[in-house]
């Protein structure tokens, strides 16, 4: 079952590769939402049959190299499965709002039902050379999005740079992973067995080694000061829904990376170092929250914003590795508000990147100053951003809120200081955010001279991108105002994961 | 004594075939040429066939312990001939018709004799005798097009391999003398108590020649000139054939014919496998010519490849790694080669501007393969490299394995540079360059990029085919 929802899109994918480029756009592309439609309704019928105190549910394990320690081994548990849930809903969302799409449609359809197998299959992974095989082709199939789907020859240049750098991360990440294969005696690459045995326990030097190389490779891929560099101009040159995915989906790699493998495979080396990663975690938000305030375009600042959310979670996760102080309950906590955080996340930041998608559709630009009093114009666009933007900021009653709470509550106890600076970087946000919505919605309407919209008109939100974007800030809302669904899933595993790290 | 030709068919039926194909060249017209390269292929394909049921025997040695049967003989045979066999494929659209057709398969059939017969000498004199085999007619391809860059290629490819094979053979002179004997066993006894300056002496100076063989520093001046000298497919033949025979005869030189620390052997592999790999790719950095480009990338792989030879001796893990990287490596360099083939007129980076467009399928080959030599999963090339990353992390050697990261991302940067181009826009007033040749090297690079992923995914089957214990 579970294969079946990751590979459905990537053979739906070669079929459509088959047939003859001159079919009509609409047909490629309405064929990839119904492919993300029935996708996403079986990850529905998984979560309603999952039993969340059962530990990992629809595991597969099969043999593929067993003489290098490498099996196909899927599995979801309550850290995975709404990822995987989060995962089939920006795919849909982002095959309904390319609707429009009319750029080599056939390619463009292909592969992002490619990458849909990708970021499912990675979030199912139990076996660390399957999680990078995955981590590594979502590489490559963003780099082809970006460069040719992109904003023109600077599209090619920042995808090329995205390419890089975070191929270097994959790669120091597999050195870790190499290490902790052979510190496993029998030599193995899967999760579960390497979760029990913990091979690293005792082993000082090597250890931090290890966890050095999956925690760099994971932090680039997250990313977190300083390796965010390749961030910005990565999004600020791809196409909407590129960007919806890379930030809502592909960010969360690096995040669960170190829920599924740095804190239970190395508990050892991850309590040691934990007080690293809440500095990181902290600097990373108030960083990512100043640089976005200094913005003048839209999309980069939505971007830094992303660098100050995935701060929280690593501030989240580095607070569950310090036992001193704290108990089973605040740890635990901690780690549901980040997993929390993580499709809070996704939901919101998918939403303003099409959201931004929508306004360069009209003028062609995603300069603040060169916006103002698009309200009048465009209600719906004004309203719409408007819920997303506060939903980002971390208001009560939309999913934000109940991640963030929850991240801050359980570091507070042990990380005041850490959890303090982390906080104030939240009036940043706001403050960022306010602005921008001010300076763009309200006000007397001016538009760009040039551009596809010059003759001042900017037409409202069609009933395409309405669909695409509003379900995202409805489940936002669900999550916000009735969590208990997600956290009855979250929770038991996040206990489970505080207990391995405690060991 | 064992003196069964039997035990050598895999080696002679290439052999068989080219004389075949010397005599029969003589009187086919000109048109019926492709009977020649059929029986090159069936060669090739017995070979192959023997191969397998050698496979399914017990090893041993033969002809007076001068030559060894064993598994990796046995993958040596699997590799070299088929690889062969993806040269013929691929030739077809540029040598039908030439006047030196049959020349071509009649020395790619030696050479590749020669590279096995490398991998399988179990002594100092066969070893120098597979090095000749291996060679000569290897000069002689580079040489076949006869145009002023083709010749001068192959005198610059035949100099520094004279001068090297001389260079080996006094060293194989001086650790005879010493040991009183040739074969590998009878060595590896005498080294023991021999002068330690004589061995080190001979032992660098064999792998002089070895290395001329890979293609690695400080032997590696003469591949980018072959290869950008030489038709297409001697260019993929050479870029990958003889490597296979060096990089098998230093393995067994180095673990069957020399005692256990009389030579620091592994640190000189190191050193060189660091040099091989950073120069190949620095230098391919600023290549705009694709097989140049090539030329370099594959040097940059002989480096790789060497971290394996570097901790041959430590662990198990290192044997299946190399022969399952050779596989690897050969299929999908074989690949690219094919599409350079298919392109004659695209000499350039920038000549493959509008790729995508014209040639979709073609272009889809090309990005799987040059990815597939990055290493990007699935392909078998990751495969490769993470269990060669592995072997020489477990051998003690974790700088190297950092410095082959360090590398892998740098050579991303050049292969990009030549996949960005082929997804823009052709501008319109160039001449045609994506002119295709013909079907045959089309379908070998389809075949070689789906090969290169269906053997990555079934890593499970081939991996241990590289195994297996050699003879002691």
């Amino acid at each position: 079952m579970l294969s079946l929802i990751t590979f459905l899109p990537a053979a739906a994918g070669v079929i459509l590769a088959a047939l003859p480029a001159r079919l009509p756009a609409k047909f490629f592309l309405r064929a990839w939402v119904a492919v993300a439609a029935v996708d996403l309704a079986l990850v529905v019928a998984l979560w309603v049959a999952y039993n969340p105190h059962g530990g990992y549910a629809y595991g597969e394990n099969l043999r593929w190299i067993p003489d290098a320690g490498v099996g196909y081994h899927v599995g979801v548990d309550g850290l995975s499965l709404p990822l995987v849930a989060v995962t089939c809903v920006l795919f849909l969302a982002c095959g309904i709002y390319s609707l429009g799409e009319t750029r080599r449609p056939r390619t463009y359809v292909c592969l992002f039902l490619g990458l849909q197998t990708v970021c499912v299959g990675l979030f199912a992974a139990l076996d660390l050379v399957l999680f990078f095989v995955f981590f590594d082709l979502s590489i490559v199939g963003m780099y082809f999005v970006i460069a040719g789907w992109g904003h023109g020859e600077a599209a090619r240049a920042a995808a090329l740079k995205f390419f890089l750098y975070t191929f270097v991360g994959s790669l120091v990440l597999l050195l870790g992973f190499i290490g902790l294969y052979l510190a496993a005696k029998p030599h193995t690459f899967d999760i579960v067995v390497l979760t029990r045995a913990d091979p690293l326990a005792g082993r000082g030097a090597y250890a931090t080694v290890v966890l050095a190389a999956i925690a760099v490779g994971l932090a680039i891929k997250t990313p977190t000061v300083p390796f965010h560099t390749w961030l910005p101009p990565a999004h600020s040159e791809a196409p909407a829904a590129g960007s919806a995915i890379l930030a809502g989906v592909l960010l969360k790699f690096g995040t669960y990376g170190f829920v599924r493998i740095a804190m239970p495979l190395l508990p050892g080396a991850w309590r040691a170092y934990a007080l690293v990663f809440i500095i990181v975690g902290a600097v990373s938000a108030v960083y990512g929250a100043l640089v976005a305030l200094a913005q003048p375009n839209f999309k980069r600042m939505i971007a830094y914003t992303s660098v100050n959310h995935m701060g929280f979670v690593i501030l989240g996760v580095g607070a569950a590795g310090v036992l001193a102080g704290t108990d089973a309950q605040s740890r635990s906590l901690a780690v549901t508000g980040a997993v929390t955080q993580m499709v809070s996340h996704g939901l919101i930041t998918g939403a303003l990147f099409l959201l931004s998608g929508v306004l360069w559709e009209r003028t062609g630009s995603y300069q603040i100053d060169d916006h103002s009093g698009l309200a009048h114009r465009a209600p719906a666009f004004a309203g719409v951003t408007a819920v997303a933007a506060l939903a980002s900021l971390g208001i009560p009653g939309l999913s934000g809120f109940i991640a963030e709470f929850q991240i801050f509550t359980g570091s507070i106890a042990s990380q005041v200081a850490a959890t303090a600076v982390a906080v104030a970087s939240i009036v940043i946000t706001a403050g960022l955010f306010l602005r921008a919505l001010q300076r763009m919605l309200a006000g007397p309407l001016r538009l760009p001279a040039t551009g596809p919209d010059a003759g001042g008109r900017f037409a409202d939100l069609t009933a395409r991108e309405a669909v695409s974007v509003v379900p995202l800030l409805i489940v936002s809302a669900a999550i916000g105002v009735a969590p208990r669904w997600l956290l009855d899933v979250i929770e038991p595993a996040a206990r489970h994961l505080v207990g391995l790290v405690a060991r | 004594m064992n003196e069964n030709p039997g035990a050598l068919v895999p080696e002679i039926a290439p052999v068989v075939a080219a004389i075949a194909a010397a005599v029969a060249a003589g009187w086919i017209p000109r048109r019926r040429q492709w009977i020649i390269r059929a029986v090159a292929a069936a060669g090739c394909l017995a070979g192959l066939a023997a191969t397998a049921l050698a496979m399914l025997g017990s090893p041993g040695r033969v002809f007076d312990g001068s030559y060894a049967v064993d598994p990796a003989t046995d993958a040596a045979r699997v590799v070299v001939l088929g690889a062969a066999l993806v040269v013929i494929c691929l030739s077809v659209d540029t040598v039908a018709g030439e006047r030196r057709e049959a020349e071509f398969y009649i020395l790619v059939l030696l050479a590749s004799a020669g590279a096995v017969a490398m991998v399988g000498a179990d002594d100092l004199l066969t070893l120098f005798a597979a090095y000749l085999l291996a060679s000569i007619p290897a000069y002689g391809l580079v040489g076949l097009t006869r145009d002023p860059t083709g010749t001068e290629a192959s005198l610059k490819y035949y100099l520094l391999g004279a001068l090297f094979g001389i260079v080996m053979l006094a060293g194989a002179t001086v650790l005879i003398g010493v040991a009183a004997t040739s074969t590998y066993p009878g060595l590896q006894s005498a080294l023991a108590g021999a002068p330690h300056t004589a061995v080190a002496f001979g032992v660098v100076a064999v792998t002089a020649g070895l290395l001329f063989k890979i293609g690695g520093v400080p032997a590696q001046f003469w591949v980018p000139d072959a290869i950008d000298g030489a038709s297409t497919p001697a260019a993929a033949f050479v870029a990958t054939i003889p490597k296979i025979g060096g990089l098998g005869a230093a393995w067994r030189f180095y673990t069957h014919a020399l005692p256990a620390h009389a030579v620091n052997w592994p640190i000189l592999m190191a050193v060189v496998a660091a040099a091989t790999m950073s120069l190949g790719n620095l230098a391919a950095f600023a290549q705009t010519n694709v097989k140049r480009l090539l030329a370099y990338s594959t040097i940059s792989q002989a480096g790789y490849l060497l971290m394996a030879i570097t901790v041959a001796g430590r662990n198990g893990l290192a044997q299946r790694a190399l022969w399952y990287y050779l596989a690897a490596y050969a299929l999908t360099n074989l690949g690219a080669f094919a599409v350079v083939a298919e392109l004659p007129a695209a000499r350039t980076i920038a000549d493959y501007r509008g790729m995508t467009r014209r040639h979709p399928a073609l272009a889809a080959a090309l990005t799987v393969c040059l990815l597939g030599l990055v290493g990007t999963p699935p392909t078998a090339v990751f495969i490769a490299k993470l269990e060669i990353f592995t072997a020489t992390i477990d051998g003690g050697y974790t700088w190297l394995a950092v410095l082959a990261v360090a590398n892998t991302v740098a050579s991303l940067y050049y292969y990009l540079r030549w996949l960005a181009p082929t997804f823009l826009a052709r501008p319109a007033d160039r001449r045609d360059a994506l002119a295709p040749a013909g079907t045959w090297s089309a379908v070998t690079a389809y075949a070689a990029a789906a090969g290169s992923l269906a053997l990555g995914i079934a890593a499970g089957v081939a991996l241990p085919l590289g195994a297996g214990r050699l003879l002691p």
